[in-house]
């Protein structure tokens, strides 16, 4: 008896968050379905025109506090973008941003209670990073041509150990979009997971005497996975934010 | 900046790989046929549309509105801060401008109020001079004027004496029985008041 109740209220569903479901009913999901996945997409959509839009309307010359955040959010993306890649960079600087916006927004909004983190999603983040492979490696051979090639040719090495180095930088090269969508989707889909089985276990003093330890433990370990969390979405974003942006140094100087 | 950042987010991603390592693990346990949502292939064609509409959806609000606003707002207000740092210079220097012009006009006034008090001081003892002269003249005049009368007065005083004298001779003359010589009486008495 006391086991069946035990199996019955400890539910450990972590990956559940994740399911892509038809929002409105019905079980097979098509690809213009609107699902969970579109809607806190909306919603990021949502927040960035209520940041950057709505917030910036007054144009004010001393700037309200969404108005400052979103001249912050502006000015550390147009700097990273500077700093990183080059001056000759900042037309790309709409894109970068596009993308920083998107994963940041969709972090932090994957953060509140019941909601579905879109990044979490290898589909979603492999299609950003095959993007950004595919800009960075069509910009590389139009702005140098053949000479892009140069960036796999380590001519600071040794003669003889540069085919090797060669071809450990095309296996790299390659493995780029992979690394950089596995580390976004992996990151936000552990944190998630991870609050969710301490989750699991916070409801045990319930059930079981054990609870008494186990539960004040639990909800101790969900709040500082959760502030934990809040540092890895900004970070997450950040990072492949300038990774990108690094790409894209390569791809304008690869000499460098 | 590529070294320095790879290293850290390799730590959260390993950080993150053992994380997910235990779920894995006790979702394996418990809800053994739970799996990824995240493999599940029949969604990719879904959340790919959907994220290409999010990503153009934002590039276009991002490119078309808020980042030449944002641009426009900073760029205003970098334009501010010079112009006011320029207009505080201009007030500075028309400060130390204003301060030199009343300094030099102390100084003027100075000047003036010096210039003007010598030639008051000039005025008012020319003035002096001049009553200091008149009442000279006057005192003098009327010194004159009072030794004239004295003078005449004196004169008469003689007149009256020579003639109190003649009749008195006269009369003395007449009363000691003689004839009275009124010409011999007037050269004696004349005689007598010489002497």
């Amino acid at each position: 008896m006391a086991s069946e109740t035990e199996s019955e209220g400890l539910a450990f569903h972590p990956m559940d968050q994740f399911i892509v479901r038809p929002l409105f009913g019905g079980e097979t999901v098509h690809w213009y379905t609107p699902t969970n996945a579109t809607l806190w997409m909306a919603l990021t959509i949502l927040a960035v025109v209520l940041f950057f839009v709505t917030g910036t309307r007054g144009r004010a010359i001393v700037p309200s506090r969404i108005q400052s955040i979103a001249e912050l959010g502006y000015g550390f993306v147009h700097k990273m973008v500077e700093d990183v890649a080059g001056k000759d960079a900042l037309k790309f600087f709409p894109y970068i941003f596009t993308l920083f916006c998107f994963i940041v927004f969709s972090n932090f909004l994957g953060l509140l209670p019941r909601a579905f983190t879109t990044t979490s999603h290898i589909a979603v983040t492999a299609v950003m990073a095959v993007a950004v492979f595919l800009t960075v490696t069509i910009v590389g051979f139009v702005k140098n041509g053949a000479a892009f090639l140069g960036l796999f040719w380590v001519s600071s090495a040794p003669l003889a150990l540069r085919p090797v180095l060669a071809l450990i930088e095309v296996i790299s090269y390659f493995v780029r979009p992979v690394s950089h969508s596995i580390r976004l989707a992996g990151n936000m889909m552990a944190g998630h997971a991870v609050i969710k089985v301490f989750a699991a276990f916070a409801p045990l003093v319930l059930i079981s005497g054990i609870g008494v330890v186990v539960t004040p433990l639990s909800i101790i370990a969900i709040t500082a996975m959760y502030g934990l969390e809040i540092l890895v979405a900004f970070i997450q974003a950040y990072v492949f934010t300038i990774l990108t942006c690094v790409y894209l140094k390569d791809a304008l100087h690869p000499h460098h | 900046m590529a070294n320095s950042t790879e290293p850290a987010a390799e730590a959260v991603t390993g950080a993150a790989t053992e994380a997910a390592g235990h779920v894995a693990e006790a979702a394996g346990h418990v809800a053994e046929k739970a799996g990824m949502p995240q493999l599940d292939f029949a969604t990719f064609p879904n959340q790919i549309f959907w994220l290409v509409v999010a990503l153009v959806m934002i590039y276009l609000v991002l490119s078309r509105v808020a980042l030449p606003r944002i641009g426009g707002i900073l760029a205003d207000r970098q334009g501010t801060i010079t112009n006011d740092l320029a207009a505080a210079e201009d007030l500075k220097a028309s400060a130390l401008a204003a301060e030199k012009a009343y300094e030099q006009a102390l100084v003027d006034a100075r000047a003036e109020a010096q210039k003007i008090i010598a030639e008051a001081r000039a005025v008012i003892q020319a003035e002096v001079d001049e009553a200091t002269a008149h009442a000279d003249a006057e005192i003098a005049a009327r010194a004159a004027e009072s030794e004239r009368r004295i003078g005449e007065i004196r004169a008469s005083a003689v007149d009256s004496v020579r003639e109190v004298a003649r009749d008195t001779a006269a009369a003395l003359v007449a009363a000691l029985g003689g004839s009275v010589d009124a010409k011999a009486i007037a050269t004696a008495v004349t005689a007598r008041l010489k002497g």
